[in-house]
């Protein structure tokens, strides 16, 4: 009772990145708290597959729902599961991915049990909370921070007296560690007919199509990413000439991708893709919070811009005060001459 | 086969636009010193259901947006693309509401005014908060199947909705039956420009809480056209008109809370400064190269 969860996301029979990203925070979590830390996940023909994946990160119960309408993962079936076993198991902590899934699962689950949900957190930490209008002095709860409002402020939010605590954290936001290979937990086959009744199966997956990522920021070791400042599409194509002979990977800040300089894919930041490059060029991007979320892990960071104020400068360790049209061509040529 | 669509639409404060004075000293938006625009993805939300309207005739699409009195103005806007009407729902007992009092306010609307809905379509998520949860808590509220990150409707017919949607990596097509609850990607079709005709038709809609305190619509300068044209009065709704559960609505009906906001101020870190010169982009691709860095 009243122990951490994180639901477990899967496609076929591998437990997501995000997942194991959450089960380590969800284990530290559960340690502040002095409680056990549960997991939740449902597909099928997953049981003796995914056990192995998940325990090693210090999960003590782990509950499984094995069957065939699990897979792939629809809106109502899956909420049955969190729902239902939510309410016998009172959880005081329920973490989920922010992506297309979880994003789709968790306010359903909030709504059906009329907890709070908190969207994209960056940390999330354990602490009290006086409630001054009520007089309410509350011990632990679980700090859900995230930038808000366009990455202008980061709000700390809380769920005072609704239950479980929820909330969803985008991949690469926390790290995955293993705690112990033979961690022994306790693994629970559910009987998924109990859970989900036969009325909640009401989407058909006509066809699905999952690709390979066309990029690899995440494991990209120099990232050259443009913002505003680039200009233009064809302020883009300076990027990708720095990036092959660099070796790199391109990226973007909402503002360019929002000015269709390139595509969506390539958004780095709260709502789209965190990144711990070695090095990390910013290009015309003065920095929101929201981007500078997904990129201040960065080894070393490059900042090119002609605002010698532009806050991303303050985090940056090389500042280069001019044009991206000037100072990019400059890198190129430079580096070829010096790199033979 | 006529269908009865409503679309939920939001005013929000254009957060790519933030000056100094966007936030109160209290921590909330300062919505006034912010432009008010038009939800962009409840734009392409919008789109998707008057593609559906002009497939299937008879169909109305009606706007729902819970808001202050100048929220109308998004029924308005709506309208101008070929929306049939809208409700604002306005009252100051949904005031401060998180994602769960607003889609229970939502919901209950709903229940009210279109107890008959074929669909209800959404934008995926709001600018101002990015949460993506609203369309999702009213479908559960309503007790409705919903499709997320929806790029296009293939098809409705029969009963039967076919979708394609945006998952991570990839994409899959879906079939639900109707009634259900769609939200919709800003990559989707982008929503078609005002209408001449429906701009000259719409300009004069009000809702209640526009006009000047204390006057009706006979005290108005078209005080006639009001009379002939009931299209003109933009439907409203408060907590009462909905019976909704106080309880349910605002900042009492959220369980959420805002414990601390900061506004973030950068640590600086010791760096170097360059100019974009030869010299220095030369020196600093050397000394890169020399640490290992690069190359």
């Amino acid at each position: 009772m009243n122990n951490v969860f994180v639901y477990c996301e899967i496609e076929g029979t591998r437990v997501a990145e995000v997942s194991q990203e959450l089960l380590t925070k969800g284990r530290k979590l559960a340690n502040t708290l002095g409680v056990q830390l549960e997991a939740v996940v449902a597909g099928s023909g997953i049981t003796g597959k995914v056990e192995e994946q998940i325990l090693p990160y210090g999960v003590d119960r782990l509950h499984i729902f094995d069957a065939e309408g699990l897979s792939p993962y629809t809106s109502k079936p899956h909420t049955a599961v969190l729902v239902n076993l939510f309410r016998q198991e009172q959880p005081q902590i329920c973490l989920m991915g922010a992506d297309v899934v979880g994003r789709d699962l968790g306010p359903r689950v909030s709504s059906a049990l009329h907890s709070g949900l908190t969207a994209d957190c960056t940390a999330l930490e354990i602490g009290p909370h006086d409630d001054k209008k009520l007089g309410k002095h509350y011990d632990s709860l679980l700090y859900q921070i995230r930038p808000a409002f366009g990455g202008n402020i980061v709000a700390t939010i809380v769920n005072p007296e609704n239950r479980p605590q929820m909330a969803t954290v985008r991949s690469g936001v926390m790290k995955a560690e293993i705690l112990d290979p033979n961690y022994k937990g306790e693994v629970i086959i559910q009987d998924v007919a109990k859970f989900v009744p036969e009325t909640e199966y009401v989407t058909k997956v006509l066809d699905r199509h999952v690709e390979a990522a066309k990029n690899n920021l995440k494991g990209a070791p120099i990232i050259v990413a443009g913002g505003y400042g680039v200009g233009s599409k064809e302020g883009f194509d300076q990027l990708y000439e720095l990036a092959r002979v660099l070796h790199a990977e391109v990226g973007a800040s909402r503002a360019a991708v929002d000015a269709g300089f390139c595509d969506h894919d390539l958004q780095i930041g709260q709502t789209g893709v965190t990144v711990r490059p070695k090095v990390y060029i910013a290009c015309g991007i003065s920095g929101a919070i929201q981007h500078v979320a997904g990129m201040k892990e960065s080894g070393i960071i490059i900042s090119i811009n002609s605002d010698e104020n532009a806050p991303i400068n303050q985090i940056a360790d090389y500042v280069i005060n001019g044009t991206v049209e000037e100072v990019v061509p400059k890198l190129i040529k430079y580096y070829k001459q010096n790199s033979k | 086969m006529k269908l009865n669509i409503v679309v939920l639409a939001k005013q929000v404060p254009d957060t790519r636009n933030v000056g100094p004075d966007a936030m109160t000293p209290e921590g909330t938006v300062n919505r006034s010193a912010l432009p008010a625009i038009f939800n962009p993805e409840d734009l392409n939300a919008l789109e998707q259901a008057l593609r559906l309207k002009d497939q299937n005739p008879g169909t109305t699409v009606t706007i729902i947006t819970m808001g202050p009195g100048r929220a109308a103005e998004v029924i308005r806007e709506a309208m101008y693309r070929g929306a049939d009407g809208g409700y604002l729902l306005t009252d100051r007992a949904f005031a401060g509401a998180d994602t769960l009092a607003t889609s229970y306010a939502l919901s209950t609307a709903i229940k009210h005014v279109a107890p008959d809905v074929d669909l209800i379509i959404g934008g995926r998520q709001a600018i101002d908060g990015d949460t993506a949860q609203v369309g999702p808590q009213v479908a559960e509220k309503l007790g409705l199947n919903q499709i997320t990150y929806t790029e296009e409707i293939l098809s409705c017919q029969d009963g039967v909705i076919r979708v394609k949607r945006h998952i991570d990596g990839g994409v899959e097509t879906v079939e639900s039956a109707l009634p259900c609850v769609l939200t919709v990607n800003g990559s989707a079709a982008p929503c078609r420009p005002r209408n001449v005709k429906l701009v000259m038709k719409y300009k004069r809609a009000l809702a209640p809480m526009e006009l000047p305190q204390g006057s009706g619509y006979g005290d108005l300068p078209y005080a006639s056209e009001y009379e002939k044209k009931d299209y003109l009065k933009l439907g409203q709704l408060n907590c009462a008109d909905i019976d909704a559960d106080l309880n349910q609505c605002g900042l009492a009906g959220s369980p959420t809370k805002v414990k601390a906001v900061e506004n973030i101020v950068f640590k600086a870190k010791e760096n170097k400064i360059l100019t974009g010169s030869d010299e220095d982009i030369n020196a600093l691709v050397q000394e890169l190269l020399a640490s290992h860095t690069i190359g």
